[in-house]
């Protein structure tokens, strides 16, 4: 076991699996020299050279699109996007194209493309790095759409993306890159070296994907959550003094409706909780969920904490961001109402 | 000049009830066009992409250098697969008509293409193609009954009933899988051959699109990638004059040639007659052998005209003159050939007529085996539970679920 942050535990992931295996190629803007903005690519193209860790112009469109035709062809490419709120110039190649390729030849051809993507706010990043745009890709059938929490899950599942045949869109909280986050800006920044998570084996594992994860088991309230808030909703429910069982979905698409269920048959209570904004958001989807699977035993409606529905303002994060208060405030609200 | 700006709206040069009017289209004689080394520097061979690369020539001789003194068995050949898609394309049209598909579309006057493409390309190397390419799919081995068999979406169709008549692929023939969205082809092809030569592969790829589709972002992802990688692909324009209602100038086609378009990246292009199924043939095999070389992408303007409707569902005689076609001043593909071969004393109208007989009872006859895999309105059908397999290769549970209660929907109404 060694001691990883997530950039490290990612870059990590991406040395394994291209080691284990020649037809891995990483291709992205800055990944290759340089190694990403964010160092997630860091030594790869000194260790496997520029064939196989290719820097890339700024094309997301273009990106994607060859990353596809390279999958074809029998190699396995991650794709990096800069950040998320990027990724829309190659959104017609990923759901046109990336989604259905599999449906529409029946199976005669795919392309195993991982797409790695930095998301979230909380970093000062204004509207065009802070957003979080998973709910549009969970709505696409034929793409599975991840997103970690830890450096430890997010090693395991970007292994296990990659070495899916299937399409995968990871998204990297990258508030939470350097330390998890408790929604709180005032306190300063922990790093991953005391989180149990940080601890990250450094050869091959995966984290299977389709799986949530009880990062906290409770009696009083479940709080549904994924990303970066995962962090905020421990720190909340310990604050409002409230018992509650915080569930990391993980892998948002395929999704583990039997933890979420069974967790709110327990607790009968249930607050859902991301930063993207609400209306439409995925949030929606999991509410439509346990209401179904779980009607006759909740106490009380089930409620969601997320984004403003505006787009994400520079000048006011800590008023748009989730954080521990509005968290602390929507435990509150679920915990209150009466049966 | 004028004081003031002004915008330009491009128009044709004729609609419904004019006279047809081909003036602005820059012709070059047969064989006046220079044939390069393939080694050429991209700015030495700029006039490739401004002038028109022709072999046969008006009194059916094959002229100048870039004649690829073809066999004439090979040349009958050729004529007999571009025949052969003029045959099925017009049964399958009357099969449209009658309300047996619900779709098609023809390639009626662009039939050259795929068969000089199909043949100067190596089987090894992959295509994707655009949905007027249906004659590559034929050439590289696809049974007539299997292409109808998805225009009908039945028990034999290849995409399961997924997919709207045409959009054929083919795993073993290396044709990818047609997309209804346009261009999104041309970046796979690149991704493709890039994975090619990273794998120290010589296999290279080759896409399609039309004039219209080069307004794609994707065209221009595509020779971005091709250019800064020099990734061996050919990458063809099909300029067939129009995009539905929309005249190749609503392109950019008024302003400079298509093939120029990648000059600006370093990318050569060639403007090629794209009824002279001689010329078409040799320019390929000159883009083939220079990617193969390692000198990288070629971009390739191929001149014909759509003598069909864009598809079923169109009526371009509330567009452009209904006697366009026959002033297009490069003709008809098919004819073409046939007269070169008649002129060159291998072929003969009689022998043109058989053979015309023959390709139609062909394809009659597939179309009495397809017809056995179920049509639109009597089965065998597809069993729809199939619907919700190939979404991914690992399915969430939900799929399975659903495919439950459809079934359950299906057969009791979703009672229980």
């Amino acid at each position: 076991m060694a001691q990883m942050n997530m950039i490290e535990a990612i870059r990590s992931a991406m040395d394994v699996t291209m080691n284990r295996d020649p037809s891995v190629v990483v291709l992205g803007q800055d990944v290759g020299y340089f190694g990403g903005v964010f160092r997630c690519t860091d030594g790869l193209q000194r260790k496997y050279g520029e064939h196989r860790v290719i820097d890339a112009p700024i094309s997301e469109g273009g990106i994607i699109g060859t990353a596809i035709g390279m999958g074809v062809n029998g190699l396995r490419p991650v794709a990096e996007i800069q950040f998320a709120d990027y990724i829309y110039p190659g959104f017609d190649q990923i759901v046109s194209e990336l989604a259905k390729l599999r449906y529409r030849s029946a199976g005669d051809f795919f392309s195993p493309v991982t797409i790695r993507t930095p998301c979230g706010g909380g970093i000062r990043g204004g509207q065009t790095h802070s957003q979080s745009p998973e709910g549009i890709f969970t709505h696409v059938s034929g793409i599975k759409t991840i997103m970690p929490s830890n450096p430890y899950d997010a090693k395991g599942l970007l292994i296990a993306a990659i070495e899916s045949d299937d399409p995968v869109v990871f998204f990297e909280p990258k508030r939470i890159y350097n330390g998890p986050f408790d929604g709180d800006p005032d306190r300063p920044a922990v790093s991953w070296a005391s989180h149990p998570k940080g601890e990250v084996p450094e050869g091959h594992y995966t984290v299977p994907i389709g799986l949530a994860e009880v990062v906290q088991p409770g009696s009083a309230l479940t709080i549904i959550t994924y990303g970066t808030l995962v962090h905020v909703a421990v720190a909340a429910a310990k604050t409002a003094g409230v018992d509650a069982e915080v569930i990391d979905v993980r892998s948002l698409s395929p999704l583990d409706e039997t933890t979420l269920t069974d967790s709110v048959k327990k607790t009968g209570r249930c607050l859902i909780a991301h930063e993207a904004t609400r209306f439409g958001g995925y949030g929606a989807e999991l509410a439509a969920i346990i209401q179904k699977n779980c009607f006759y035993h909740l106490e009380a409606p089930v409620s969601r904490v997320a984004g403003w529905d505006t787009p994400y303002p520079h000048a006011f994060e800590w008023q748009y961001f989730p954080g521990k208060k509005r968290m602390v405030a929507g435990i509150r609200r679920v915990m209150e109402t009466a049966a | 000049m004028a004081n003031k700006s002004r915008l330009h709206i491009p128009r044709p040069t004729a609609r419904p009830g004019d006279e047809p009017d081909f003036s602005y289209l820059d012709l070059s004689p047969a064989g006046a066009v220079d044939k390069p080394s393939v080694a050429a520097r991209v700015r030495d061979i700029e006039y490739l992409s401004s002038g028109l690369v022709r072999v046969l020539d008006e009194d059916h001789t094959a002229k100048g250098p870039w004649n690829p003194d073809l066999d004439p068995e090979k040349l009958q050949i050729a004529l007999r697969w571009m025949l052969l898609n003029r045959v099925f394309d017009k049964r399958m049209w009357q099969i449209q008509r009658q309300g047996r598909i619900s779709f098609y579309m023809e390639a009626l006057g662009e039939e050259a293409i795929s068969i000089a493409q199909g043949m100067a390309l190596r089987h090894g190397d992959m295509c994707f193609p655009s949905y007027r390419n249906q004659g590559l799919f034929m050439y590289r081995g696809m049974k007539l009954v299997d292409m109808m068999c998805q225009c009908l979406s039945n028990t034999r169709d290849m995409c399961k009933g997924r997919q709207l008549p045409i959009m054929y692929h083919s795993k073993s023939g290396n044709v990818f899988s047609i997309s209804g969205n346009l261009a999104t082809q041309y970046p796979h092809a690149v991704g493709w051959a890039m994975a090619s030569a990273i794998k120290g592969e010589d296999n290279i790829a080759a896409s399609w699109v039309g004039d219209g589709s080069t307004a794609e972002a994707d065209f221009h992802h595509a020779l971005t990638f091709a250019a800064i990688y020099q990734a061996p692909v050919i990458l063809n324009v099909v300029n067939n004059q129009w995009a539905i209602s929309s005249f190749q100038g609503t392109a950019g086609g008024d302003r400079r040639a298509f093939a120029a378009r990648g000059l600006g990246l370093g990318i050569p292009g060639i403007r090629v007659d794209g009824n002279d199924l001689l010329a078409v043939y040799s320019v390929t095999v000159w883009a083939a052998d220079r990617a193969r070389r390692g000198g990288g992408p070629t971009l390739i303007e191929h001149v014909t005209y759509r003598g069909g409707a864009h598809s079923t569902s169109d009526d371009p005689s509330k567009y452009r003159p209904k006697d366009e076609w026959e002033h297009f001043p490069l003709g008809d593909p098919i004819e073409r050939l046939k007269q070169h071969l008649i002129n060159e004393g291998h072929w003969s109208d009689a022998k043109h007529d058989a053979l015309v007989d023959e390709l139609t009872d062909e394809v009659l006859a597939a179309w009495k085996e397809a017809q056995k895999y179920g049509t639109m309105n009597e089965g065998p059908f597809l069993n729809p539970e199939t619907m919700f397999d190939d979404v991914y290769a690992d399915p969430p549970r939900r799929l399975e679920s659903q495919r439950r209660r459809m079934l359950e929907i299906e057969q009791n109404g979703g009672e229980q």
